[in-house]
């Protein structure tokens, strides 16, 4: 790799910029209360032209030399753990900065309208900056050492965003919940870099791909899965999956940009930075495949249950997730789609939080869905652009998700034995229920009858909202159309990810693309039945047993409370009683002892001569009795 | 200039400084703080220049700045003092801390009256027991700096802490002395085994020693018994929940951030440099209890509810990663003990500090006593936040390099000892993250102070607290800006709760600017530490592990 010049020579100002800007908004005091905001959506812009103008750079070289590196400073240096910071300029990492520079920045746009009438709004400003300089952190980094650095650091903006309204417990409690969950994931990646020190004696990306072929599979294996272990806990991917859904107390801002569009997403980065990693573990990546295809179908499941407008967003998120690491797992036949999905899936499923977040703020904050329909009379431009994303997402033919996730349920299907079928159908499958139940959110939101609560006037949103939601919509519509058929996306990448010849597949294009479509007309013709045709009744109808779990997030929570929290609870208290009473009795225990036999012991220096000469006789006879016996 | 006292000088400042102190007048009393601080700021000044003066690079003798002159020679004692890396870390961790503390502990006692000059005066004789301590290069010196130290932290608990500091303090001061004597005992036996003469305890002549296998697996039981209960490992580390909950916070931060460093100093300076091969023979149990201590201790840390017991267990936590990267004896674990034990004084220091500043305005060490400090203390809230991240050792922030070169560098030799003990950083999420909500978040509480010092809900049916005129002066006597948001009621008991002052602000700031640039940047101190993990890991002779599947080669840095 070459050494930064140009432009990306002052790359790491694309991080700076963020980071000073989170600095100043938060240590400046109420001065800023009013400039803060706009100095924030400027600094995120500048980081927005300076990647533009990188990425152009590096379209100016031939595909194989564009990569470049940049070194920072020395960083951390043992003798023997020696690593230095330094920033990583290549085909992946420049997409990723464009997706949360671009996406980032139209957020904060938006959030200038949402946000307007926060007290607190500097500080929300000042998250976001720190978010957008973690995130791109996380992507730029060259080494896992200094990727984790972001990816706690994202991990802490999201804590924070989450629990930005905290004066409400719980939402606190579900930024904790966001941030344990995390942690556990955080663990894998530590215990990655671990193996990965262990085995290579570095932590760094050449490094260790250089490392690669020495190590044995076991090695390989055991990295890969605590990089997925990593990746389940900040991508929401079973069985880490719980926090997302409850993640949605943050600012709707905030959902669309961190639990939507790129945070969440960063498990998918990581598997596929890791590419040279899961391409020498089989094993590993089945394992990949097997999370991804468990949630992308959970998700899907759950998403059909869900009235909290927000929450369904969530769980749809989390399929959309599942259907991006799936892709991962498959390996070199999916890692370039797997981005590909991210991108596309960045612009529609961003640019309906947005929507979602104009509907509440239209509705006073409700998000029961139950209460909402006919809205598309009454907020037109919300109800058009969420309406792309809609038809984005279900795989509308022409739109971004038909060429991106389309491509992931094809990829599923290659290959020979059981596991083309088991995941192809299972993605396959997944795409009808996304069409139902993306329908049915549709449906319920903005046709149908009025179903509104007598104190709401709905009222679409001022252009500060609606302009960020036309361009992702519109980013939704064509993004797929540019990069996907013309065959840019994979040419991009493909110096950084390999290439991938065409493998075998059980079942042709042709028919699965008929399949994919003739589910999607019957996943939406039935939430139209239902949701549209039909009147949807206020109150929730008590549902299947199935409709019920699926309420109920598949048991997620209830799970972790019975097998987690009360045993990690009860085992607190019954240690803090031990540490109490039995670790420290004895030292306490010793003590009194000690006091009890002095006391006793005091009693002897009672003063009568008669006592002391008896002790000195039994003194004596022992010391003549000693001496006897030795003798 | 190199043959200047650099070491006794720093030591001698802070007495000097006591005694000044100690000996005010009656009517220079005011001046009590002001002089305090500008002892130890000098100290400070002064350590910073001798520091200048440490070599990194290049073929130095183990220990720098060094003095020696004979004391007892007719039993082999010399006053000698001098650093090497990690000892002159940890001296100027401390001169750090002091006027931290110092200012932190500004009106801990009401002003004037001998009481707040004795309180002074014995922080400042605690910082040259401190430097003297790190510094001394003869066993015997090492021993009576040991002890020495507690006669003034028995003080500092015992006449100005809480409720129950007679207890706390006798505890403290039982456990240390059992300990101590202990090792009195090897230390007097070492000797035997050295070779004598006016110098006979310098460390330099006990090193590399041929003794008995036996004789020195019980002089190095003798010696790590001491450090254990110093440190504190678990079983032996109850007594610290109770010395810091009942101390004053600038004396927790003085004896959980500085005193108790010098048990796992000491492991690493007597245990493995004296005593080789019976640290390789323990270091299998010693494993074991590290990692005892970090779970047990972060588990317990979760279910406290004072807030000082629940920072002494996190230390206790991290106490046990230190020894276990001391233990693991890689050239990465070592040197991750070492920067730990700075970090952790400054991450230790912030979180008793800045709790302490909380329960200043809260009037209760209970956790369950607070929620919703957020909205009345924003600025407070965020800093305990930054304090918390940095326990939790959050990346960016100091405790994280140590964490992790202490973990990466123990799973080379020990996977499984490291792989059990990496769940710690889940649980410390847990504890930190539980305790800022329970104190910070939630609805906002009108609190008003009670005369008996609790506090009360003020407003909604007004049945809460009565007129107050318990409050301390000292604490409210600048007028109140965010005086509008009281509601009347309040505004007439005149006691609403403020954020953080300058002075508190300087504390917080000082010590978060330390985090972060040791986050970012802490090649200084690692540069510092280097020639001293080689020193110690050429005593116990021991190897690194080569990389399993690399074919990398040494030091090559990307």
């Amino acid at each position: 790799m070459h050494d930064a010049t140009g432009v990306a020579s002052i790359g790491w100002l694309m991080i700076g910029l963020p980071a000073l800007g989170a600095a100043l908004l938060l240590l400046g005091g109420k001065k800023l209360d009013k400039a803060g905001p706009y100095l924030a959506t400027l600094l995120s812009w500048a980081s927005f032209v300076i990647g533009l103008l990188i990425l152009l750079q590096l379209r100016g070289k031939s595909p194989e030399d564009r990569g470049m590196h940049q070194h920072l400073f020395d960083w951390i240096t043992t003798g023997k753990f020696n690593l230095s910071a330094g920033l990583q300029y290549d085909q992946l990492s420049l997409t990723f900065v464009m997706l949360i520079t671009f996406v980032g920045s139209l957020i904060t746009v938006y959030s200038l309208g949402y946000m307007e009438h926060d007290p607190d709004k500097r500080r929300f400003f000042a998250y976001l900056n720190l978010f957008v300089a973690s995130m791109l952190l996380l992507v730029l980094a060259d080494s896992y050492t200094l990727l984790f650095v972001g990816w706690e650091g994202v991990g802490l903006a999201s804590y924070l965003l989450i629990g930005f309204w905290n004066w409400n417990p719980a939402y606190a409690t579900a930024a904790n919940k966001a941030f344990f969950l995390n942690r556990i994931g955080d663990m894998g990646m530590l215990i990655a870099m671990f193996v990965m020190f262990w085995a290579f004696g570095k932590v760094d990306f050449a490094g260790v791909n250089a490392g690669v072929e020495h190590a044995g599979k076991g090695t390989m294996l055991a990295i890969g899965l605590a990089l997925l272990v990593a990746a389940c806990g900040k991508s929401a991917q079973f069985p880490l999956q719980s926090w997302l859904g409850d993640a949605m107390a943050g600012p709707t801002p905030v959902s669309a940009l961190i639990h939507a569009a790129t945070m969440v997403t960063a498990g998918v980065y990581l598997i596929v930075r890791s590419h040279v990693i899961f391409n020498a573990s089989e094993d590993a990546r089945l394992a990949v495949c097997i999370v991804g295809a468990i949630t992308l179908f959970a998700g899907a499941v759950i998403g059909c249950a869900k009235d909290d407008l927000k929450k369904a967003l969530a769980a749809s998120t989390m399929s959309q997730i599942g259907y991006m690491v799936l892709a991962a797992g498959l390996g070199p036949v999916g890692y370039a789609f797997a981005i590909f999905h991210l991108l596309t899936h960045g612009f529609f499923k961003a640019g309906m939080f947005l929507g979602a977040g104009s509907v509440m703020h239209g509705m006073n904050d409700q998000v029961n869905m139950r209460r909402f329909g006919g809205l598309w009379t009454v907020m037109r431009i919300t109800w058009v652009t969420f309406g792309l994303g809609f038809l984005a997402i279900i795989g509308f033919p022409g739109l971004s998700g038909f060429w991106s996730k389309d491509k992931i349920i094809e990829a599923a299907f290659e290959g020979s034995g059981w596991k083309p079928w088991v995941f192809g159908l299972t993605a396959l499958i997944a795409a009808g229920i996304t069409a139902f139940y993306m329908s049915r959110m549709f449906f319920m939101t903005f046709m149908g009858k009025r179903r509104w609560t007598e104190d709401v006037h709905p009222h679409e949103s001022p252009l500060t909202m609606t302009i960020p939601m036309m361009v992702l919509a519109i980013g939704s519509a064509f993004l797929g159309l540019i990069l996907g058929p013309t065959g840019i996306i994979t040419d991009w990448l493909e110096p950084v990810v390999g290439k991938h010849e065409g493998g075998e597949h059980v079942l042709g294009a042709a028919p699965l693309m008929v399949a994919t479509f003739v589910l999607m007309v019957i996943g939406v013709a039935m939430a139209w039945r239902m949701y549209w045709r039909d009147a949807v009744p206020v109150a929730p109808p008590v549902g299947s047993p199935l409709t019920q779990a699926a309420r109920r997030d598949l048991g997620q929570d209830d799970f972790n409370q019975a097998a987690i929290q009360r045993p990690g609870l009860h085992l607190t208290r019954a240690l803090v009683f031990f540490d109490n009473k039995v670790v420290d009795g004895v030292g306490n225990g010793s003590a009194a002892g000690i006091g009890g036999s002095s006391a006793r012991l005091k009693k002897m220096q009672n003063g009568f001569v008669r006592t002391y000469s008896l002790t000195m006789l039994l003194g004596v006879a022992a010391i003549l009795g000693a001496v006897w016996v030795v003798r | 200039m190199s043959d200047f006292p650099w070491l006794t000088t720093l030591g001698v400042i802070p007495l000097v400084g006591a005694a000044v102190v100690a000996l005010l007048p009656k009517g220079a009393t005011r001046n009590v703080r002001p002089i305090a601080l500008a002892f130890s700021l000098l100290t400070l000044v002064v350590g910073i220049v001798a520091a200048t003066q440490f070599k990194t690079s290049g073929d130095n003798p183990q220990f720098q700045l060094a003095e020696t002159h004979s004391w007892i020679p007719q039993f082999g004692v010399s006053y000698a003092v001098g650093v090497d890396g990690m000892a002159l870390s940890l001296i100027l961790m401390s001169l750090v801390l002091v006027p931290i503390s110092l200012l932190a502990a500004w009106n801990d006692i009401p002003e004037g009256g001998r009481r707040q000059q004795s309180y002074f005066a014995l922080l400042l004789v605690l910082e040259t027991f401190m430097v003297g301590v790190f510094a001394a290069t003869d066993v015997f010196l090492f021993y009576v700096f040991f002890e020495a130290m507690l006669i003034p932290v028995y003080f500092l608990i015992g006449m100005f802490g809480g409720p129950r500091r007679q207890y706390a303090a006798v505890k403290f001061l039982l456990f240390s002395l059992f300990g101590g004597l202990i090792m009195l005992v090897a230390v007097i036996a070492l000797y035997q085994q050295g070779p004598g003469g006016d110098h006979g305890f310098l460390v330099n002549s006990l090193t590399g020693l041929h003794m008995s296998e036996s004789t020195e697996r019980l002089l190095f039981v003798g010696f790590f018994i001491a450090f254990a209960i110093k440190a504190p490992m678990w079983p032996v580390h109850t007594w610290l929940p109770d010395a810091a909950s009942e101390a004053k916070p600038a004396v927790a931060v003085l004896l959980v951030g500085v005193l108790d460093k010098v048990g796992t100093f000491g492991m690493i300076r007597f245990c493995l440099q004296l005593f080789p091969d019976a640290s390789k023979w323990a270091t299998p149990v010693v494993i074991i209890l590290a990692v005892i201590s970090i779970i047990y201790a972060a588990i317990a840390a979760i279910g406290q509810n004072d807030m000082m017991r629940l920072i002494a267990y996190t230390s206790v936590s991290h106490f046990g990663l230190i020894v276990l990267g001391i233990f693991a004896v890689t050239q990465t674990s070592v040197i991750g003990s070492q920067l730990y034990m700075v970090n952790h004084g400054i991450t230790t220091a912030a979180l008793f500090l800045f709790a302490g500043f909380l329960i200043m305005r809260g009037k209760s060490k209970n956790i369950t006593d607070y929620g919703g400090w957020q909205r009345t203390t924003p600025v407070l809230a965020g800093v305990s936040l930054v304090a918390g991240l940095s326990a939790l050792s959050l990346p960016g922030l100091n405790s994280f390099i140590s964490e992790f070169l202490v973990l990466i560098g123990t799973f080379e030799r020990y996977p499984v000892a490291a792989g059990i003990s990496v769940v710690a950083v889940v649980l410390a999420a847990l504890y930190i993250l539980l305790m800022y909500k329970n104190i910070f978040t939630g609805p906002k509480q009108q609190l008003v102070a009670a005369p008996d010092g609790t506090l009360a809900m003020a407003g909604v049916n007004g049945q809460g607290g009565r007129p107050s005129t318990g409050v301390t002066k000292t604490l409210f006597d600048e007028p109140d800006t965010d005086i509008a948001d009281i509601p009347a009621e309040a505004k007439v008991r005149g006691s609403a709760i403020r954020d953080l002052d300058v002075r508190e602000k300087t504390v917080a700031g000082v010590l978060i600017a330390i985090m972060l640039f040791l986050g970012f940047f802490p090649k200084p101190a690692l540069d510092l530490l280097k020639p001293a993990v080689r020193d110690t890991l050429q005593h116990v002779n021991v190897h690194d592990p080569a990389p399993h599947a690399g074919v990398t080669t040494e030091g090559s840095s990307k």
